[in-house]
């Protein structure tokens, strides 16, 4: 399937599900949690840009999905834009910060990139600790509208929201996986010596790869403080952001886009049953103890799985 | 020397350090020419090979290619310039099919050169046709882990040459290799250089070195000793020195 087929029906089956849930149910709940599940694929998604295509390895989600998520609470109290611009608004503030992030580490790789990037997010985190415009580290409420611009419910308004950036989400990492720029990011992630004598632009496409994987989950941390409405920092740089869009990839795979797709959705709903039927107290412990089954038994996670079923079947 | 110049470096000079591992080196490559450069472990072939291909950086000299000075210019222009080389340890792109592993250059060197748009099926018939080219046709579709390291050296050599270059540096391309293996590459390389290709062999492998080479370069300790006809070349005193001993 071409790119602009894949985009057209991606939309299609998109605007379907959306159509087909708004319809179907009824309890308010289950936008709330699925929510928490598109925000999911979106962060890993984007996480996949960077870490899985490019190779190399961002703890630092957290800073980016804050950095949305912050940008939104300023322009609440500046500004009254609709949530859709404040969306964009915090996915040009995250890609800037993606882009700086990308300039100042261009020379680490491996485990000190990883480093690096943990540290930017201590560095942000301190920085919204310390501004008292935006709460400081009491926190802020944000009074959601009372009506949604469109019918139904604010949260199915969320919901509808994030469903189509992940719809956006998902159909560019699909495009930038069988395109030429795709092929290049693969080429750093094998050999960035051997990529750049192959006339591979390493560094342009280092710094294109960190600010768009940036811009991506500052989108999605845009509406968090209309969909929590109450914002802190703790919460909103919490580590499982970091370590859920890591392991999700990683646990679906991290070649193709299905893989982070699958990885989200898989654990997002597992999350979102442990935390209503046990305790949110175990999420993490479930990413991890998942993370090392996957480790051992599926390296390259399902889709790595699925793939070598089917290549060994065709030998 | 008649001949056209391609490449053309003076006082080429490289340290790491306090260690001087490049001093002062001349070197010009003539169109078409077939260039040996041998010398002992650690006298500074790939090191040179490094800076002239840009994958280092020297501190001092010149280095013009095809009449243009390329100090300071990134390694990824230089290939779209026309400068390829294959590195001594192949550094294949290991995820990725034999025929993506050449699809890359393809994408970004001819097609990033001015007037050379190449469309999705004639890149995948140029791949197919550097792969035959090679003996590698059939295994297209495979990893590069499933490579024999001759055939490793044969895709490593391939890539380099996607890039379509008009000078091509092969560091060690033969290390290793068994006799019967090393008469393959020399084909290979053979072939490439009847194609038009100016080629600049580095290699150990005497008996390779000298059936190659039209003229030879040696460098001992960052410094070059000889630069000659190979009979002259490895006839000269400072070179039996370096490599027999005294």
């Amino acid at each position: 399937m071409g790119s602009t087929k894949f985009w057209i029906v991606s939309f299609i089956v998109a605007v379907g599900f959306l159509v087909l849930t708004r319809w179907l149910i009824g309890n308010e709940y289950y936008f709330f949690a699925a929510y928490q599940v598109l925000q999911f694929i979106v962060l890993a998604t984007a996480w996949n840009i960077l870490g899985g295509y490019t190779g190399y390895t961002n703890f630092g989600t957290g800073a980016f999905f804050a950095v949305g998520a912050y940008t939104a609470v300023v322009l609440h109290k500046t500004t009254s834009l609709p949530l859709p611009v404040m969306m964009l608004a915090g996915g040009v503030m995250s890609g800037i910060v993606g882009f700086g992030m990308g300039y100042l580490t261009l020379r680490l790789k491996g485990v000190f990139f990883a480093i690096a990037t943990l540290a930017l997010a201590i560095v942000a985190q301190t920085l919204i600790v310390n501004w008292d415009f935006v709460g400081g580290s009491r926190g802020i409420y944000v009074i959601r509208p009372q009506y949604a611009p469109i019918s139904g419910s604010y949260i199915q308004y969320l919901y509808s929201l994030m469903l189509a950036l992940t719809w956006i989400s998902v159909a560019i990492a699909r495009s930038i996986e069988r395109s030429t720029l795709g092929l290049g990011f693969n080429a750093i992630r094998d050999d960035e010596q051997a990529a750049e004598a192959a006339g591979v632009p390493t560094l342009r496409l280092k710094l294109i790869s960190t600010t768009l994987s940036g811009a991506l989950m500052g989108m999605s941390g845009a509406p968090l403080p209309y969909y929590v409405t109450y914002l802190d920092p703790a919460s909103s740089f919490n580590l499982s952001y970091a370590v859920n869009s890591v392991a999700m990839p990683l646990i679906g795979g991290m070649t193709s886009w299905v893989g982070p797709v699958i990885g989200a959705i898989l654990l997002g709903t597992i999350q979102q049953l442990a935390t209503v039927t046990i305790s949110s107290a175990l999420n993490l412990l479930i990413v991890g103890v998942l993370l090392i089954v996957f480790v051992v038994i599926a390296p390259n996670g399902i889709v790595g799985l699925v793939q070598s079923r089917r290549r060994a079947r065709r030998r | 020397m008649t001949a056209q110049l391609i490449l053309e470096a003076s006082g080429v000079g490289k340290r790491f350090g306090g260690f001087v591992a490049l001093e002062n080196i001349d070197l010009t490559v003539a169109t078409g020419e077939r260039l040996g450069l041998i010398g002992p472990n650690g006298s500074g072939k790939s090191t040179l090979v490094n800076c002239l291909s840009g994958t280092l950086h020297h501190d001092s000299g010149n280095i013009v290619f095809d009449g243009r000075p390329i100090d300071g210019v990134p390694a990824y222009q230089r290939t779209r310039l026309g400068l390829a080389r294959s590195f001594q340890l192949p550094k294949p792109f290991r995820s990725l099919s034999l025929i993506d592993n050449l699809r890359i250059p393809l994408l970004y060197t001819v097609n990033a050169r001015h007037g050379a748009h190449l469309a999705g099926a004639a890149i995948q018939e140029r791949c197919r046709g550097l792969l035959a080219d090679v003996g590698l046709a059939d295994k297209a579709l495979h990893l590069p882990r499933d490579l024999t390291q001759v055939e490793m050296r044969k895709l490593e050599l391939a890539r380099a040459v996607a890039s379509a270059p008009r000078l091509l540096f092969a560091d060690e391309a033969m290390a290793g290799l068994s006799p019967s293996e090393v008469e393959e590459i020399l084909a290979v390389l053979f072939r490439l250089n009847e194609q038009g290709i100016t080629i600049v062999l580095i290699e150990h492998i005497m008996r390779a070195v000298m059936s190659f080479s039209t003229r030879l370069v040696v460098l001992v300790a960052g410094q070059k000793i000889a630069d000659g006809s190979p009979q002259e070349a490895i006839r000269n005193p400072e070179v039996e020195r370096a490599y027999l001993g005294e």
